[in-house]
């Protein structure tokens, strides 16, 4: 088990940068998860890592010593694909085995372990089966016993669950983040999925673009994002023009159309300095729709809903607050607003972040 | 009505037609009648016999099964390496070199005959069973290739790439993972080579050495003489071998395909 550190790499194919400026550390016995849309080049990342791509620039190191020269088959490293890529025409146990063969393991030493690795994916018993036989989740598990089954170094997993279907994606994320915590292994995770990300990381490191946007926990890159791409990347965020109208040690004063001022915390608008505008983001699930004329906690603004979004126990409101429209998602008890309702919109100032006008 | 009628009784003209001559010759070759033709005088094996007792025949056809197999094993290799390389990597001149490999099946084959025979006399080279071997295979190329080609096009890229991060070298990769999926069209390409070689005569002609006889030249030869029943016999152990073979394997294939599902 290692830590894995890329120092400034960049990858171009051809005339397209893929990635650049890349310094990232990934801790040792972490689970990291790169996150971004399509296209930013997490997988690039992952490949880089594997050893499947060669960087343009920059260096790889793992467990300290650098590897860019190291080709895959000796890197020591556990791969698991979106279409699982096991090999079709041998059975289970000879997947998992596959690895086990090159490392002097074999007979029943080899059975031993090949049992073990299915055991902790909790899939015991299938050694004789084929793939095909069996259902995707299953595959996928059988994926992840033949990565870890060789005590890989680091274990890569390039968007492993997004082939499952809903519920299946679920139960697995919490069996693989288990699994992973169980047997320690340095993992980097590749996602476009937000609720993925925050579910299982200990680190995000959310992209865009081919460039680190914010690497933090999974609080910190939600609660406080260092912009506005990951404000909107992480679930959806309303993000309002503001002026700065006073400040003192602890806060500042910030006004806010139709809402009138709102004190945010010092720590919670780092990135402003001394600017006298900036971009107030408050996410859509932090602001509470009140019936009209309601005097709730927090500052105030009257809004008519325009449009309702119903997902079952939460509902998506679009609010018209004066010229703005606000996205805000709350918990449905009791009866849910309709189009047309007119309503209070409430922010807790403490659920404010500010960004700088220009970011 | 009146028109399905029509293509119905047209369609099967067209393949009385195709399989006419061949029902024929399978038919007659078990005539016992001195002469090779109509009527039938009786069912007799004679003619299989005396084919077996024929020295120049059993050499023909030894010749050919030989050529065939060869011009098989090395197609087929030369068409797996050629498919790897332009399915799996990138490089310059790439659709070039695809169409220099799929080129013998576009030029005439009496062109690429003659062509190869003048570079041979340039070289000061005489004809031989090599320079026979060396013909057929690069007939028989093109076929290899695009059949492995187009397996290979569907193997995803990844199952190479996950034995090659659980350890296994290019070489061990190719062997271990690439091999087994490619095959069944391995196979067939192979098949396909035996058959091509095993049927061929146009250029046979132009490059056996002198003395040097495939079935084909063999039966073309005796056809000079007269039409004998042997002719028949031999005929119809050909289309036994080259129907056959293929249907055989397909057969095996299916077989074992049966057994992972
Ligand atoms: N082999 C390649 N050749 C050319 N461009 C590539 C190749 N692989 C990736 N790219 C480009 O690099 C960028 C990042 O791709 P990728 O790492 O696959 O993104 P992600 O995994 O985040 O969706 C994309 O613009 C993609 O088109
Ligand atoms: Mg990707």
């Amino acid at each position: 088990m290692a830590g894995v550190e890329l120092k400034n790499v960049e990858k171009s194919f051809g005339a397209v940068t893929a990635v650049k400026g890349l310094d990232i550390t990934f801790e040792e016995g972490s689970f990291t998860t790169l996150l971004g849309p399509s296209g930013c080049g997490k997988t690039t990342i992952l490949r880089m890592v594997a050893g499947l791509e060669a960087p343009t620039a920059g260096d790889i190191l793992v467990g300290g010593t650098r590897i860019n020269d190291v080709p895959i088959h000796k890197r020591n490293l556990g791969l698991v694909f979106q279409n699982y890529a096991l090999f079709p025409h041998r059975t289970i146990g000879q997947n998992i085995a596959f690895g086990l063969k090159y490392r002097g393991v074999s007979g029943s030493d080899a059975a031993a372990k090949v049992k073990a690795a299915l055991d902790i994916v909790r899939l015991p018993g299938v050694e004789d089966r084929y793939p095909a036989q069996l259902s995707g989740g299953q595959q996928q598990r059988i994926a992840l016993a033949r990565a870890i089954v060789i005590e890989p170094d680091v274990l890569l997993l390039d968007e492993p669950l997004s082939a499952l279907d809903a519920n299946l994606r679920e139960e697995m994320r919490v069996e693989l983040k288990a699994i992973q915590h169980r047997i320690g292994v340095t993992s980097i995770f590749v996602t476009h999925d937000q609720s993925e990300a925050l579910a299982m990381s200990d680190k995000i490191i959310v992209m865009s673009a081919g460039k680190v946007q914010q690497v933090g926990a999974p609080e910190e890159v939600y609660n406080s994002p260092a912009n506005e791409f990951v404000a909107n990347f992480l679930g959806a965020s309303n993000i309002l023009d503001v002026r700065v109208a006073g400040s003192d040690r602890d806060a500042i004063g910030l006004e806010v159309p139709h809402f009138g001022v709102i004190s945010v915390p010092r720590a919670r608008a780092a990135g402003l300095g001394d600017a006298k505008s900036g971009r107030l983001v408050i996410r859509a699930e932090k602001l509470k729709l009140l019936p009209a004329g309601d005097a709730g906690a927090g500052v105030l603004a009257q809004g008519v809903v325009r449009a309702v979004d119903y997902q079952g126990q939460i509902a998506r409101y679009f609010v018209q607050v004066g010229d703005m429209e606000l996205q805000i998602m709350n918990m449905i008890d009791g009866r849910p607003f309709s189009a047309g309702d007119a309503t209070t919109v409430a922010i807790d100032p403490r659920d404010c972040s500010v960004l700088p006008a220009d970011g | 009505m009146r028109a399905w009628s029509l293509i119905r009784f047209y369609t099967i003209l067209v393949y009385i037609f195709m399989f006419a001559p061949i029902a024929v010759v399978m038919v007659l070759a078990f005539n016992s009648s001195q002469f090779g033709g109509f009527p039938i005088e009786g069912f007799s094996l004679r003619w299989f016999y005396r084919l077996a007792e024929n020295e120049a025949i059993m050499r023909a056809l030894k010749t050919s099964l030989g050529l065939g197999l060869l011009t098989a094993v090395i197609s087929t290799t030369i068409g797996i390496l050629a498919a790897l390389a332009l399915v799996r990597y990138q490089f310059r001149g790439k659709d070039f070199i695809t169409t220099l490999l799929i080129s013998p099946v576009l030029v005439p084959e009496t062109v690429l005959a003659v062509g190869l025979l003048i570079f041979l006399r340039w070289l000061h080279m005489p004809r031989s069973f090599l320079l026979l071997l060396l013909g057929h295979s690069i007939i028989a190329l093109p076929f290899v290739v695009l059949v492995v080609q187009a397996r290979l096009v569907g193997i995803k890229k990844e199952y190479e790439e996950a034995a090659r991060s659980l350890g296994a070298n290019p070489l061990q990769t190719f062997l271990g993972v690439t091999l087994p999926l490619l095959a069944p069209a391995v196979f067939a390409g192979a098949i396909f080579a035996f058959t091509i070689s095993f049927d061929n005569i146009t250029a046979t002609l132009f490059w056996r050495p002198s003395g040097m006889e495939t079935v084909p030249t063999q039966i073309f030869g005796m056809l000079r003489n007269s039409v004998s029943p042997e002719i028949n016999a031999l005929g119809f152990v050909m289309i036994v071998i080259t129907v056959g073979v293929p249907l055989l394997a397909g057969g095996a294939a299916r077989y074992f395909a049966r057994k992972r599902t």
